[in-house]
């Protein structure tokens, strides 16, 4: 069928790159506008943020990591997690076989920009059930203001 | 390709919001004991996590509750389904009804033992 079997046809490969592109777009995971810091799907641990009229809250999806071993950073506005999180599966011998290895395991860092009125001085963040929740206060919007006419 | 323009229009979050759960990523490795699997389910606590057996067939399930504050805008959002389901088949030489497990920190760990005829054993030769 092959000419030889270490030669693909050339389109194989194409092909599904060109199918995960589809898909993407169908899901409208393509094309939707994204932070430029965002990097590649599937970076760990996964982000979800959120804003308040008081607070911005970011989720990190950082399971079974150690809370004191995670480190937040906020520098001139932008928020830095980062960490490790040690393989768990031993090494493979002649009395153990591995299956499965898919968990996220090295270091991890990720990087947010925070909008304007973040107020860095308040940062509070708590891990429970594997979520890191980081939660910046806004800053008080500047109140309109009449100046007397004198 | 045709497209239907509807498809679309629709919001990604809606449109996953009642569809497929995620797949957890597992780590699974077996010894002579029997067979460790861990599942990374991140937001799920105990109360809303689900271990089921049904004949060979091992299910986890769970579902996210973040504790959202009231009033929240998702401004961005990399996690847009808030439950996880994995299956496993279990062989016949896995006690599906001795099964331990474990929920720390978002990672769920289940021991797995093997029947006791499953066991790796030596076979003493008798003289005689």
């Amino acid at each position: 069928m092959y000419p030889s079997l270490t030669r693909f046809p050339g389109e194989l490969f194409a092909d599904f790159d060109g199918l995960q592109r589809q898909v993407e777009q169908l899901l409208g995971l393509r094309g939707a506008p994204s932070s430029i810091r965002a990097g590649t799907r599937g970076a760990f641990p996964a982000l979800n943020v959120g804003t308040t009229e008081a607070a911005i809250e970011i989720y990190a999806f950082a399971p079974g990591l150690d809370p004191a071993k995670i480190a937040v950073d906020v520098d001139n506005g932008v928020l830095t997690l980062s960490g490790e999180r040690p393989a768990e599966v031993p090494a493979a011998d002649a009395k153990l076989s591995v299956y499965a290895q898919e968990r996220f395991a090295g270091t991890f860092k990720r990087v947010l920009s925070l909008p304007e009125d973040a107020d860095s001085a308040g940062v509070a963040a708590t891990y429970r059930d594997g979520v890191l929740r980081i939660s910046i206060p806004r800053r008080a919007p500047a109140r309109p203001k009449r100046i007397a006419v004198q | 390709m045709n497209m239907n323009t509807q498809d679309l229009k629709r919001d990604p979050r809606a449109a996953t919001a009642s569809a497929t759960p995620l797949v957890p990523p597992v780590d699974i490795f077996e010894d002579s004991e029997g067979i460790v699997l861990r599942a990374d389910m991140p937001g799920v606590a105990k109360e809303n996590l689900s271990i089921d057996v049904d004949g060979e067939t091992l299910t986890v399930a769970g579902t996210v509750t973040l504790g959202e504050a009231s009033g929240l805008q998702p401004v961005y959002s990399e996690i847009r389904v808030a439950d996880y389901r994995r299956s496993f088949v279990l062989g016949r030489d896995l006690d599906a009804g001795r099964i331990e497990a474990t929920l720390r920190d978002g990672v769920l760990t289940l021991r797995v033992p093997k029947t006791e005829q499953a066991r790796p054993r030596r076979i003493e030769v008798k003289a005689g």
